[in-house]
């Protein structure tokens, strides 16, 4: 449905991409994910005909975006970052000119208002003005626009950036909703909501491409070491010195402050290795509580972080990270 | 077609459903009305006074006295209106993000730039044609050249679309509505004033300037001559402008 080959854009003499290449299938919902100034959005723009790439090509239906610019756009709907709207205008005319704009056929205009409204569940606030309506209904409004006409493709930047987490889910069930016939591409910071949405994550840093799977392959790929987090009552150098000697662990960090005679403590094992018995009962042998015992699991922001880390070779922490989303 | 009807409607509506358009109209026929409503009177008290002498009451006559000075002083007025029409057009798209999505619909870049300007081209025949109720209270005060008053007009429509692409133009490169204002404006002055310097700057380049002045050309029309040049500069200024508009727009897209 979209392939995307050798694709390079240059900002003067700074490159926002360089050689980006992937493809879409037809159905699929594919996650773009990546840091801000990643060049999610650049890439966004040349699908959508915005902005034209300086090399490489964009096929969409096997229709060069290069050679005929006005079918494609046909075959788009796109929701911008930070939802552009005419906020003097009202839901109803917005959207009619929208169909207008669109080239949708006279006599069809009024149904396909309708279905699209319905579709996002915007049909008691026809006749308010944009610049009236809450955040929550902006973001509808905004993936209205990109449903009409029914295109086949739909390209979302951030569609859930600046929500509550209540709206987040009704636009992330919306966009689920619709795609069953449709091919999304959708880029987002918000890691679960990428693993919950999409069949393929691709993770894009500094405008190259460092990773392409699905968010469970990404997971499990990553996963070198099995983490354990355990809680007992037990004196720190000493408990930490006997689970060091345990079979399998490689490293044992205190997570949480020694805390009346508790402690939490992260131990990492080889991949492979069940050191879970085997410590439980060295720490009972030894006659202390043990209060909590459980793995955890790898979430796709370790991946990600991992991935931006290793590719850019800066500290980057998650909380760096979580800093710069919130920023 | 259908997205130039579509930016048309589009920008008709920003115009009427916002205060802009009553606003530049209210203010222009307000200070039209004045200009007329003085003329007038200057002209009935100048004929009280000339009736006892039958050499000047020939050249007192409402082509003269009224008419000329008036589409005169509506064109100095739409230096300053114009303007205020044309600032917003792709200024507020920029600056609000909508052109993004205005640029990624089945919609070519030419279709866009024409349905702005029409859409300020009409809302300024709206303007001008309020002020035709000046010609039929003329009807009942006495005869005027028709065709001085239409050539007249004819001059202030073609100024009035120049001015309009040349601001829809300006509109086009910056995201600031009082930049692109004040350049419109800036730019429409000189255009109008150029010619006052053709008399020490040479010979060649002062009858180059003479030829690109506005003010000139608007002058043959209130005279009553209509002659092709004229025509065809206005619109080659306003064809000029528009293209420009049109190269702005795809050069936005290339910086993405």
């Amino acid at each position: 449905m979209i392939e995307v080959m050798g694709l390079t854009k240059y900002y003067g003499s700074l490159a926002a991409i360089r050689d980006v290449n992937f493809s879409v299938n037809a159905g699929e919902i594919v996650g773009f994910l990546g840091p801000n100034g990643a060049g999610k959005t650049t890439t966004m723009r040349i699908l959508t005909c915005f902005t034209p790439a300086t090399s490489g090509t964009v096929r969409i239906s096997g229709i060069d975006v290069g050679e005929d610019s006005m079918a494609v756009r046909r075959s788009i709907g796109y929701l911008p970052e930070n939802v552009p709207l005419y906020d003097w205008m009202r839901v109803r005319s917005y959207l009619e000119f929208v169909t207008r704009a669109k080239g949708v056929a006279s006599s069809d205009r009024v149904k396909e208002i309708d279905r699209v409204s319905g579709v996002v569940g915007i049909q008691d606030v026809q006749t308010k003005l944009i610049r009236w309506l809450s955040k929550g209904y902006k973001q509808r409004l905004g993936l209205a626009q990109a449903l009409i006409g029914d295109p086949p493709i739909i390209i979302l930047d951030e569609p859930t950036i600046g929500l509550d987490p209540r709206q987040i889910r009704e636009i992330r069930n919306l966009i689920k909703s619709f795609a069953l016939n449709k091919t999304v591409i959708l880029s987002s910071h918000i890691l679960p909501e990428v693993s919950q949405v999409c069949s393929r994550v691709i993770i894009i840093n500094k405008g190259v491409i460092v990773a392409e799977d699905t968010p469970e392959n990404l997971i499990s790929g990553s996963t070198r070491t099995s983490r354990i987090q355990v809680t007992l009552r037990a004196p720190e150098q000493e408990s930490k010195n006997l689970i060091s000697g345990i079979n399998g662990v490689s490293t044992v960090k205190t997570l949480a402050p020694f805390d009346e005679g508790m402690l939490t403590l992260t131990v990492e094992s080889q991949q492979g290795w069940d050191i879970r018995p085997e410590l439980a009962r060295a720490i009972v042998a030894k006659d202390w509580d043990l209060l909590e015992l459980r793995s955890i699991d790898v979430s796709l922001e370790d991946v990600f972080i991992d991935l931006v880390t290793e590719e850019s070779g800066d500290i980057l922490t998650k909380e760096s990270v979580i800093d710069r989303e919130v920023a | 077609m259908n997205g130039f009807l579509a930016i048309f409607r589009k920008e008709m509506a920003n115009f009427f459903v916002s205060p802009i358009a009553y606003t530049v109209i209210g203010c222009f026929l307000i200070i039209a009305g004045f200009f007329f409503w003085a003329n007038v009177s200057l002209l009935s008290l100048v004929s009280l006074q000339a009736a006892n002498d039958p050499s000047i009451t020939s050249r007192i006559n409402l082509t003269d006295v009224v008419i000329r000075p008036l589409v005169q002083n509506m064109s100095i007025i739409l230096l300053f209106l114009v303007p205020l029409l044309t600032m917003r057009l792709f200024s507020e798209e920029r600056k609000t993000g909508t052109i993004e999505l205005l640029l990624t619909y089945p919609i070519n870049d030419l279709g866009i730039v024409l349905g702005k300007f029409l859409a300020a081209v009409s809302v300024f025949l709206i303007m001008i044609v309020c002020t035709l109720s000046f010609a039929f209270i003329m009807l009942t005060l006495g005869a005027f050249d028709i065709g001085v008053f239409l050539s007249s007009y004819l001059g202030l429509i073609l100024m009035g679309s120049s001015f309009i692409a040349l601001g829809v133009f300006i509109s086009s490169v910056t995201e600031n509505q009082i930049v692109a204002a004040a350049i419109s404006f800036g730019a429409a002055l000189m255009f109008w004033v150029i010619s006052w310097t053709s008399s020490f700057t040479g010979q060649t380049l002062g009858a180059i300037i003479r030829q690109t002045s506005i003010i000139e050309r608007l002058d043959s029309f209130l005279k009553g001559v209509v002659t092709l040049s004229d025509v065809t500069y206005f619109v080659f200024f306003t064809a000029f402008f528009l293209f420009l508009s049109f190269r702005s727009i795809e050069t936005q897209r290339w910086r993405g």
